[in-house]
């Protein structure tokens, strides 16, 4: 199996108030492509700051990530975002849509980037693939929380990532809109052949994924497979 | 991996740039609007200063009225007479004109005046005309006994066509009213307001006696091909010899053009200084703007954004509305530079046309949108700094912007730009300097202050107030608070009027001093030798003292330690003042020197001994000029006879007082039989008596002349009162962009206060508490603005007062609080208006609407 994240010995230590505060020690794992994985934990355990390392959002004080082949460590921020761009996706526990830009505009935003061309009708089927087609000119204050997070979902999606991102994707939703969410990414996810990695408190959610990391004071505290047939 | 983000076209960046602005280009445009006013402070005046240009060098030849003028002090006989009529030979046409201060007497109602008396003769002006109603006058009061009238007089005494005005002895029908003549302004008509008369009746008037101070115009109207600047050139020698001015069109037109470039020059550094205020109030609005931005950038840089692209997304923004902004203010500039030549109508000797001019408007534009982009760059430089990580929570590794070594980059460029653009207006490093020395100084010193009374309003915070004067005040140092920036753009608006009304005080005041009790207010000069006695006599019979009597001979200084004005014109190395040879000096001569000077250096001996060399006494300042020392040895030529004599004492000279006071002193028994006039000075109780007096010595004696304080006060007043208008004028403009940097501010923060009114509201709290809230927040905010400007105002004008005017400082408290008032009030006004919207609509639609 390919792997596509490798984790080594990394720590995360932040400075603050001229005193130093570590956040993630001796963090070691491998995803392979294709495969899902959750990352749980109590609040403040360092999931959110793993997952920000892992994609490439921050720099990591010690230890190495590679990424698609990648190391990220050697690069610096722009390139870090070219990174981002080509092979990572995110969906967070905000949605984090641009207010300013409508859903359809949304969609495109990796698209265009990347300076693709089609990317009006990509990002069209997305919509539809989503369910969403018919409220492409709404800008996401006029769209429920459910829908913002498909349309969230559906740019996540947009530049076919090798891997996602996905910091409690269900964490803003009522139960229904939940597994409505949780159904249309684990089938997208399946569909496009991508790694799921994602940050959550709901141990149902995690259940769903094959892998399961449990976090606590900055450190893994358990590894397990819990789905055999699971990718 | 792909350098993708090079691939990227400029034209998703515009156009990601027109998404991200959708709910924002109104508040945008609002940010801009701070520099709309300096924008169109600066293109109205470019446009006024390229009408003006254009407008002297198409009536130029009006303003000289000749081809060529000759001036000179006295009469010219000889080489200098055979010089005009060399240059006569050239002309088709040639005129005369005389001219000196004099008293006339209005016949009909008695009323007298200091003018300046013009007697001319045929021909001038060969340029334009004089323009009088009606409109034959100009012509042909030239024929009879007539003369014309400057209309400030004519208004002042209630005078019309026809009725009579008496210059020395004679009677002068008025033939009509002057308007305007070549080269006059309304300035110079209100300091010196003119009688013309026709030069053939001057002799009869008795005025032009010897020893009257008498100026001599002579106006020559070239035959064509002839070159008025050749013509000198080539007797320039001659010219120096007989201490002759002149003026040609082009001189006139350069000299005409270069002083208006100055004014231009000041009234542009004005303008730019109101700009650069919007501009300081357009980066704090970018910066708050970009602070709300961050999440939405640090989505892109999530998505793949490069720092460079997020940038560049927001600097096109700031172009766009830089580009919109600038645009309006040149329309408004056009607009108000309509308004201009009707303000400077009174400064400028030519009528002033109001044509659109479309290169001011171009270097409107470009400043503007170069400025606006210049000064958002700071806030926008720290977009780069963004990081990604913002999506998942608050990044706590932002890097300060003084570690930033582009912030510091863009700080050096704005002080470079400062400096390069007064150095284009003020031509000179010095002046340069000190105009952006004065421009930080000022902005520092607002900016200090500010912080000082914020910092004392937080440390002496009143708790014990009740809960709505606390939430107002406290809302002064709300995090993302504007105060600082609002104290400074108020602040400095009401710094420039507070100093225009305290130096104008200071003026009057300066002048006023001088009419205390005791002290002459009246000066009578141009007494002969023969009509002293009689003179006095006259005005002791009036009940009126004579506090002075001062005789005054007219000398020139020929040489200093024997070297003459020749000799210096030799040999460039020798240190003596050429400008003081040959130039000519009023003296006097007494025993004991009066109560307003007194000797610094040297010894003051009051009589001479026959025989001896007189030793002279300078003024102080003076001698350093013409560069003497005690024991140096001056030659004087006093109309023909030369004396010699060596400088015995330096004196110190309060010049404040109506008083005469002379650079060079004689003792006793030297010049005494110098043909000289004489001064008197008296002190009249009142208006009433004052014009009894004046009637009275116009009658008897028509050859003195009298300065009278009362006229020079009011003269005083008027032109103050012209200059002091331009000045609000353009100070206005600072006033304003103040209020828009406090519009633009106070719509900002209404997004910040949104929530917090919703929640207050929410709590419970009325319309009217909220109200209360915002009134109070933005009347503390007037007071500390305009404090803190009055604050800087009482500083300048207290050195002014001090070094340079030395007139004890006595601020008009009342005034200056009523303009704090005024700004008070205004800025609670401009506050309450646009926070009304928070009141009057529910909390939540508002929420919907707004957030």
């Amino acid at each position: 199996m390919t792997i596509i994240l490798s984790i080594k010995n990394v720590g995360k230590t932040y400075q603050s108030g001229g005193k130093s505060l570590t956040v993630l020690q001796h963090i070691n794992f491998e995803v392979e492509a294709g495969s899902t994985l959750s990352i749980v934990g109590p609040s403040g355990s360092g999931k959110t700051t793993l997952l920000g390392l892992c994609a490439g959002l921050d720099r990591a004080s010690t230890g190495s990530i590679v990424l698609n082949g990648i190391p990220l460590d050697d690069l610096n921020e722009d390139e870090r975002a070219r990174v981002r761009n080509q092979h990572v996706g995110f969906v967070f526990q905000n949605f984090q849509l641009l207010p300013t830009l409508t859903a359809l505009e949304n969609v495109m935003v990796p698209l265009e980037l990347r300076g693709q061309r089609n990317s009006r009708t990509t990002a069209l089927e997305l919509l539809d693939r989503v369910g969403l087609a018919n409220r492409g000119h709404h800008y996401p204050l006029q769209l429920s929380g459910g829908e913002q997070q498909r349309i969230s979902i559906a740019r996540a999606f947009s530049n076919s990532p090798k891997i996602l991102f996905a910091d409690e994707p269900t964490g803003n939703l009522d139960a229904d809109t939940s597994e409505t969410i949780e159904h249309l990414l684990f089938n997208l996810n399946k569909e496009m052949g991508t790694t799921l990695i994602l940050v959550t408190h709901d141990l149902d959610l995690a259940s769903r994924t094959r892998r399961v990391i449990r976090m606590k004071g900055g450190a893994v505290v358990s590894d397990t497979v819990v789905q055999d047939n699971a990718l | 991996m792909q350098p993708l983000q090079n691939k990227i076209a400029m034209d998703w960046i515009i156009r990601m740039a027109w998404r991200d602005s959708r709910r924002s280009r109104s508040r945008l445009l609002l940010f801009i609007s701070s520099i709309i006013i300096g924008i169109a402070a600066l293109v109205a005046i470019y446009s006024f200063g390229h009408n003006l240009q254009r407008d002297i060098d198409n009536q130029a030849a009006t303003l000289v009225g000749a081809d060529l003028v000759l001036h000179s002090n006295r009469e010219l006989t000889g080489e200098a007479r055979q010089l005009i009529d060399s240059i006569r030979g050239l002309s088709q046409g040639f005129s005369e004109e005389q001219s000196f201060a004099s008293m006339v007497l209005f016949t009909s109602n008695g009323g007298t005046r200091l003018v300046q008396v013009r007697a001319l003769s045929e021909g001038f002006p060969y340029y334009g005309q004089l323009e009088t109603i009606p409109e034959t006058a100009g012509t042909s009061f030239r024929n009879f006994r007539q003369a014309l009238v400057d209309k400030t007089l004519m208004l002042q005494f209630d005078t019309k066509v026809g009725d009579s005005v008496k210059i020395g002895a004679l009677t002068f029908e008025i033939a009509g009213q002057l308007e305007q003549a070549p080269g006059q302004s309304g300035i110079s008509a209100t300091v010196a307001p003119a009688v013309f008369i026709p030069l053939k009746y001057l002799p009869a008037t008795g005025l032009n006696q010897k020893g009257s101070r008498i100026n001599y115009d002579y106006y020559f109207h070239l035959k064509n091909g002839m070159d008025a600047d050749a013509i000198v050139a080539n007797r320039d020698s001659l010219l120096e010899t007989h201490r002759m001015g002149y003026d040609t069109i082009a001189s006139r037109k350069e000299e005409t053009g270069r002083s208006f470039s100055d004014l231009n020059k000041f009234l542009s550094l004005v303008g730019f200084v109101a700009l650069l205020l919007g501009c300081i109030g357009v980066a704090g609005a970018i910066h708050i703007y970009i602070k709300e931005k961050l999440n939405s950038i640090a989505i892109l840089r999530c998505l793949g954004a490069s720092a460079r692209q997020a940038f560049l997304i927001y600097l096109v923004q700031v172009l766009g509305v830089g580009i919109i902004g600038s645009l309006i203010g040149a329309l408004l500039g056009t607009l108000i530079q309509q308004l201009l030549p009707s303000i400077f109508k009174d400064f400028v000797p030519v009528d002033i046309s109001n044509d659109v001019s479309w290169g001011a408007i171009a270097q409107g534009v470009g400043l503007g949108v170069w400025i606006s982009v210049l000064f958002a760059l700071l806030p926008l430089i720290g977009i780069r700094n963004i990081a990604p990580l913002n999506t998942l929570r608050l990044s706590l590794d932002a890097p300060s912007p003084l570690k930033d070594r582009w912030s510091w980059f863009v700080y050096g460029l704005i002080a470079l730009f400062i400096v390069v653009y007064a150095y284009l207006q003020l031509d000179g490093m010095a002046q340069t300097l000190l105009f952006t020395g004065g421009v930080a100084l000022a902005f520092t010193m607002l900016y200090m202050v500010a912080r000082l009374l914020i910092w004392l309003v937080k440390r002496f915070f009143p708790a014990s107030w009740g809960y709505l004067w606390r939430q107002g005040l406290s809302n002064l140092f709300r995090p993302n608070n504007q105060t600082a920036i609002l104290v400074v753009a108020i602040g400095l608006g009401t710094a420039f009027i507070a100093m225009l009304i305290l130096v104008q005080g200071m003026l009057i005041s300066r002048v006023a001093l001088s009419a205390s009790e005791n002290q002459p207010n009246m000066v009578l000069f141009d007494i002969q030798s023969s009509q002293k006695a009689e003179v006095a006599q006259l005005v002791s019979a009036q009940g009126l003292p004579v506090l002075d009597e001062v005789p005054i001979v007219t000398v020139q200084l020929e040489a200093i330690n024997g070297i003459t004005a020749d000799d210096a014109r030799k040999d460039s190395t020798i240190q003596v003042s050429r400008r003081a040879l040959g130039g000519e000096l009023r003296a006097t001569y007494r025993a004991v020197l009066s109560d307003s000077e007194k000797i610094t250096a040297g010894e003051w001996a009051g009589t001479a001994a026959p025989g001896d060399t007189a030793r002279v006494s300078l003024e102080e300042d003076y001698a350093r000029r013409i560069r003497v020392n005690i024991g140096d040895k001056l030659l004087f030529n006093v109309q023909g006879v030369r004396i010699p004599a060596i400088v015995g004492s330096f004196r110190e000279v309060d010049w404040n007082r109506v008083q005469t006071n002379f650079r060079l002193i004689f003792p006793v028994g030297v010049i005494d039989n110098a043909p000289q006039f004489h001064v008197l000075m008296t002190r009249v109780p009142n208006e009433v008596e004052s014009a009894r007096m004046q009637q009275a010595m116009v009658r008897q004696f028509p050859n003195v002349s009298i300065i009278d304080l009362g006229l020079i006060l009011s003269v005083l007043d008027e032109i103050l009162e012209k200059i002091g208008f331009v000045i609000r004028f353009m100070g206005g403009f600072s006033i304003l962009t103040g209020f828009v940097v406090l519009i633009a501010s106070v719509m900002i923060s209404k997004y910040q206060r949104i929530k917090e009114s919703v929640l207050l509201r929410t709590m419970g709290a009325s319309k009217r508490q909220i109200l209360i809230i915002t009134g109070l927040e933005y009347f503390f905010l007037g007071m500390i603005a305009s404090l803190t400007g009055v604050f800087l105002a009482l500083g300048a004008s207290w050195a002014l007062a001090v070094f340079s005017f030395e007139v004890p400082f006595a601020p008009d408290i009342i005034t200056i609080l009523l303009l704090m008032l005024t700004v008070t009030v205004l800025t609670v006004f401009v506050g309450l208006v646009n926070s009304r919207a928070i009141t009057l609509r529910p909390p939540l639609e508002i929420l919907r609407k707004e957030v």
